[in-house]
């Protein structure tokens, strides 16, 4: 309860605050001093999706790809992880899906240890975490319909379910026309639409995407964002790793800015302004602050 | 398969010659070993009778031999018998001898051609004490053709390692490029066991698809192999099989039991490769 106060105090504390955006980054990036580490802005509650707990990973020796990263993530937000290439993003979404284990420190999600998690028990536990890459990962050999349909399929959904699912996925990820292209038909935006539509098609409570507009244009890149950004109003945690600093700044969400592994700022979105605004309502924002 | 035709045809190729020169080397080193075997059989111990002994004698000494260890059949041959034999392997040295100085002797086959020396040794009277087994005043002299059967059986053994290594070197090869050509077709496949991986697909869930794929293409590479080596054994071995006793060796192995050997060879070795070779790439 305590913390929950705590927690309370800082987000007004931080809402009184002038935020930093995050185009800074690149400056701060070539400082060459150590990075300094702030304090973590959310105290774990009963909220919390995502926990890091002194957590550091080293690749090698010398080789740090994240050092003692505290922070949380909570029910039903959008946190933008922003930082140069090597600070650390990717390794905390490849920490997240267990892909990697971090060297020192506890990681949870929904309050459960990764650690803990044995691996083969670990494809239940990503069966709840939807994962989104910059390079698609789609499987080249199947159409739309059977990319997303896999995901599905991994869960022991039988094909009447499936069939009941994905006309919904497909109509919110604005796919129902492509259901029998090929990855290689599609555009570079309609490939991440099916990707983000894969990694929703389980309705995981906890979203991660991984540099999710590297590859495309400005203009399709504002439609993905829209796309998780319809996910996460829709209840979905959504976590968004991405050096498209001005598209982070023009989201108005919580970013978590990394530096050499280290967490260098924790802004949230308060002073940004409106969580309430809809899916529209942000559509349109996005492409009047690009023009 | 359908959607990995070229990995998947160069898997079925691989297949399909690997089984197809083991189909041909199966036979090949059953009769090589049929022939080593057979020469080896000649390997003989002949017992020497006293010229002057009695029907007695000869009946006690056939008992006294087919009860001694290592002795695999006795055959009694008469001086006469001996005498024809001989007469016509070298007529014109028995011409000149003019009467037949050959003993009865009794002709035996040991259990094993590698025995044929201590059989000697347990027959000969001038053996030491403790070695000899049958003592009987009638024998007197135990040849084992020392030269000759060390020849057969160094030559017939030589034949027969050689073979094996050959074997094994060729079942190891099949074993290696089966999974080698697997692997290859696995690691085209690598990123999309890696997206299975990503989903929550669990690892039984991903390897069972490339288990019955593997299945399939060696059943598909074994039936292909056995369909040409019927065409060649109706077409040049069968045809062939009065003229060259190596190829109707008694022994050799019957079709239908080959047929079976390299179906479940080719089978089982592509499912098994095909789930083994994946394992490290689930590791994800």
């Amino acid at each position: 309860m305590a913390a929950t106060e705590r927690d309370v105090r800082e987000r007004e504390a931080v809402r009184r605050r002038r935020a930093v955006p995050a185009s800074r980054v690149r400056a701060g990036a070539r400082q060459t001093q150590a990075p300094p580490q702030v304090r973590p802005r959310v105290q774990p509650g009963a909220d919390t999706v995502v926990e890091f707990r002194g957590v550091s990973k080293l690749y090698g020796p010398g080789g740090i790809g994240l050092e003692r990263a505290t922070f949380a993530v909570n029910r039903q937000e959008m946190v933008f992880l922003v930082g140069a290439t090597g600070s650390g993003k990717s390794t905390i979404m490849r920490l997240l899906i267990k892909e990697l284990e971090p060297t020192e420190g506890t990681i949870r999600v929904a309050g459960r240890a990764l650690g803990e998690i044995e691996r083969k028990k670990v494809p239940y536990y990503r069966r709840n975490v939807g994962v989104v890459f910059q390079d698609f990962k789609l499987l080249p050999t199947r159409t739309v319909y059977d990319n997303i349909a896999y995901a599905l399929q991994v869960t022991g959904a039988g094909r009447k379910q499936i069939r009941a699912t994905l006309p919904d996925i497909l109509r919110l990820t604005g796919l129902s026309t492509k259901l029998h292209n090929y990855p290689h038909q599609l555009s570079g935006g309609e490939q991440q639409r099916v990707a983000v539509a894969r990694a929703f098609a389980c309705h995981p409570p906890l979203l991660l995407a991984d540099e999710p507009t590297g590859n495309l244009d400005p203009e399709t890149s504002i439609g993905i964002m829209q796309l998780l950004y319809r996910i996460n109003r829709a209840g979905t945690t959504v976590v968004i790793a991405s050096h498209d600093n001005e598209m982070v700044d023009r989201m108005r969400r919580r970013v978590i800015e990394l530096r050499r592994g280290r967490i260098v700022r924790d802004e949230a979105s308060g002073s940004y302004g409106s969580s309430d605004e809809s899916t529209g309502e942000l559509g349109q924002r996005l492409h009047r602050e690009s023009t | 398969m359908r959607r990995n035709a070229v990995p998947s045809f160069a898997a079925l190729a691989s297949v399909l010659v690997t089984t197809l020169v083991l189909g041909v080397f199966i036979p090949v080193v059953q009769a090589t070993n049929g022939a080593a075997n057979d020469i080896r059989s000649r390997v003989l111990v002949d017992v020497d009778l006293n010229p002057n002994a009695t029907n007695a004698e000869v009946a006690r000494v056939k008992s006294e031999l087919k009860s001694a260890p290592h002795v695999k059949s006795v055959q009694f041959v008469s001086k006469q018998e001996g005498y024809e034999q001989e007469r016509k392997l070298n007529p014109q040295a028995f011409a000149l001898v003019g009467y037949n100085p050959l003993p009865d002797i009794f002709r035996l086959t040991p259990t094993n051609p590698g025995e044929s020396g201590a059989l000697r040794a347990e027959l000969d009277q001038s053996s030491p004490p403790g070695v000899r087994l049958v003592t009987d005043p009638a024998i007197v002299d135990v040849q084992n053709r020392q030269a000759q059967t060390n020849t057969i059986l160094s030559a017939t053994r030589t034949i027969k390692l050689t073979m094996a290594l050959l074997a094994g070197l060729l079942v190891l090869a099949s074993v290696l490029l089966i999974s080698n050509t697997i692997r290859l077709s696995l690691f085209s496949r690598r990123r999309e066991v890696e997206v299975m991986k990503l989903v929550g697909a669990t690892d039984w869930f991903i390897r069972w698809p490339f288990v019955l794929e593997g299945l399939f293409l060696g059943a598909l590479g074994g039936a292909g192999a056995i369909g040409l080596l019927a065409l060649a054994k109706i077409a040049l071995v069968d045809p062939l099989a009065n003229t060259f006793k190596l190829i109707s060796q008694p022994n050799m192995i019957d079709f239908r039991l080959l047929v079976i050997i390299l179906m479940a060879s080719a089978i089982g070795v592509s499912a098994a490769g095909s789930g083994l070779s994946l394992r490290r790439f689930l590791r994800v």
